[in-house]
């Protein structure tokens, strides 16, 4: 049995692999991930991050769609009330209630 | 060690010993999210001790005076007032949720007998009022004692209402609502040390407002790009130094912190100084710049120095020094080979704080598995500390704990592999005089002090 030790670049692999954990790690996202497009710094990455908190009714698109289907039955909601997505036209009644904190908080308890 | 109650080793066998002293909270599995803490806060004197949560709802806990009739119960944190703070609102223009989640925060210091804070959600910032009322006025002319009123033709004689001593009732009141100014979300607010003016900073931006004035607020920094394309760091945190009511610093999600001078330009979108640690670019990797982001920044009491939380250490700067910081504390480095799972589960995201102790000798930081960091500035040393209710008897030490990272576990080390990363520690608060530390491990505060205090 020949034995060859590593190749130059898979020596610098290994390297790195011990010498940066961080980049192992990195590594195993690209597999796990081949299409991992956006880099955390990007434009993209921090824009998303601006938009939390934005939710899918929209009053323009409700109306627009409401007139337009006059006489027809609108399409029902899914029995499961928490996502609001899809070709499903909202109705506020849909709209997932945004439960207010009536209850005292159980620190005070 | 000299030191105004904050000197002394950490680790335990020296001077100090942390002990379990109370905790607060339901001992529930399942938490319901709007219990989850998310700001811990000591006011100036540390008499008072605040907690924001998810909910909107803001709890005040007041130490125990000494009293001779229960000794044990000196130091103790009770209920002194809670109330709702924030709504959960709609903001139809923009099909945008605003979360009623309490973010900040912080209390003004003391000018007469009432107490007052600053609370604010993403979107809005509230001035709170706490008062005490302990007596009544009795005897009106007008109305009766249950309030109805009098006919005023029958009434024969004059009388001088006099004040009657009554049960203590604590009220909160907002005095002040300061809305409208942000696009983006609040993640800092911060009070002068002139005590009139006060900042809130969101992702792009940092506000100046007046105490007093609610319609009306002075834009400092704007980093948003004429072209949102072009976007590439945000405002992560931003903190007033302790005595030079001109001088703020705010720090950014690349790892930078800018210092500004508010009498050099109305708007400071130049820093008078830059702090950034240079990077060794061959260690560049996917996660280097999101392990960067710095998700706290404070000053030290004395104003010599700041420090900053990014997501494995924690460092001091001296403001003087912008090439670097003095000191770099790992806080779980062993999470460094664990950072695809992180950012799969989204934790590489998580904001800790980060807090100094009263003579700034000491720092202290949360991390996963409701483990908490201290450490010794002057000793070098350093304590992992576990907030549970297994280790919740009256007075019982702290054991200090170890995570395992290799192969072989010794007895009472935890591995890697078998830390609960739903149980953070991200808020942490330390009194400004005393050894006293609060700890907010989900929804259950927990409160350590020295065992020596």
């Amino acid at each position: 049995m020949s034995s060859r030790g590593p190749s130059g670049e898979e020596q610098k692999e290994m390297e790195d692999k011990v010498a940066s954990p961080e980049k192992a790690e990195e590594a195993k996202l690209k597999a796990r991930y081949p299409h991992l497009g956006q880099k955390p710094g990007s434009s993209d990455f921090l824009r998303k991050r601006l938009q939390k908190g934005q939710k899918y009714f929209d009053y323009g698109d409700y109306n627009v769609a409401k007139a337009k289907m006059k006489n027809k039955q609108l399409p029902a909601a899914a029995p499961d009330k928490t996502e609001v997505t899809g070709n499903h036209i909202p109705t506020p009644q849909d709209l997932p209630q945004r439960k207010q904190s009536l209850v005292a908080s159980k620190l005070a308890g | 060690m000299a030191g105004a109650g904050g000197g002394g080793c950490l680790a335990g066998g020296n001077d100090f010993q942390w002990c379990f002293s109370q905790v607060k909270g339901a001992v529930d599995e399942d938490v319901a999210e709007a219990d989850i803490i998310s700001a811990v806060e000591f006011n100036c004197s540390g008499d008072l001790l605040a907690t924001g949560d998810k909910g909107g709802r803001v709890v005040i806990f007041q130490r125990e005076q000494e009293n001779k009739g229960r000794p044990h119960s000196r130091g103790e944190y009770n209920v002194y007032s809670t109330f709702q703070s924030h709504e959960p609102e709609f903001d139809y223009l923009k099909s945008l949720e605003i979360e009623e989640k309490i973010n900040k925060i912080r209390w003004l210091p003391q000018q007469n007998a009432a107490h007052f804070l600053l609370s604010t959600n993403d979107k809005t910032i509230k001035l709170w009022k706490i008062s005490e009322r302990d007596r009544r006025a009795e005897g009106y002319n007008l109305k009766d004692e249950d309030g109805r009123l009098r006919d005023p033709f029958r009434v024969t004689a004059l009388r001088v209402p006099i004040l009657k001593p009554m049960d203590l009732m604590v009220e909160a009141s907002p005095r002040r609502i300061f809305a409208n100014a942000h696009t983006y979300h609040v993640n800092s607010i911060s009070v002068n040390s002139d005590h009139e003016t006060y900042l809130s900073a969101d992702d792009l931006r940092v506000n100046l407002w007046h105490l007093e004035i609610t319609d009306r607020s002075f834009n400092i920094v704007d980093i948003k790009p004429a072209n949102m394309e072009e976007l590439t760091e945000v405002i992560t945190a931003a903190e007033f130094h302790p005595h030079q009511c001109n001088v703020f610093v705010y720090s950014s999600s690349k790892g930078t912190i800018r210092l500004c001078d508010m009498r050099s330009s109305a708007l400071c979108d130049r820093h008078s100084k830059f702090f950034e640690e240079p990077e060794d670019p061959s260690s560049r990797s996917f996660f280097s710049e999101i392990i960067s982001s710095i998700s706290d920044v404070k000053f030290s009491h004395s104003g010599r120095y700041m420090m900053t939380r990014d997501y494995l250490s924690v460092k001091v700067w001296d403001l003087n020094m912008e090439g670097r910081p003095v000191e770099t504390h790992q806080v779980h480095e062993y999470l460094r080979s664990k950072l695809c799972s992180l950012y799969e589960n989204d934790c590489i995201f998580d904001k800790f704080e980060c807090c100094w102790n009263g003579s700034d000798s000491a720092i202290m930081t949360g991390s996963y598995n409701n483990f908490f960091r201290m450490f010794d500035r002057n000793t070098r040393r350093d304590v992992t500390l576990e907030a549970s209710r297994e280790n919740s008897k009256p007075r019982a030490s702290l054991k200090p704990r170890k995570v395992c990272t290799g192969g072989k576990r010794k007895k009472d080390e935890i591995s890697v592999d078998s830390l609960d990363f739903n149980k953070k520690i991200l808020h942490t608060a330390w009194h400004p005089t005393e050894n006293i530390v609060a700890v907010a491990a989900t929804n259950n505060l927990y409160i350590f002090q020295d065992k020596v205090n």
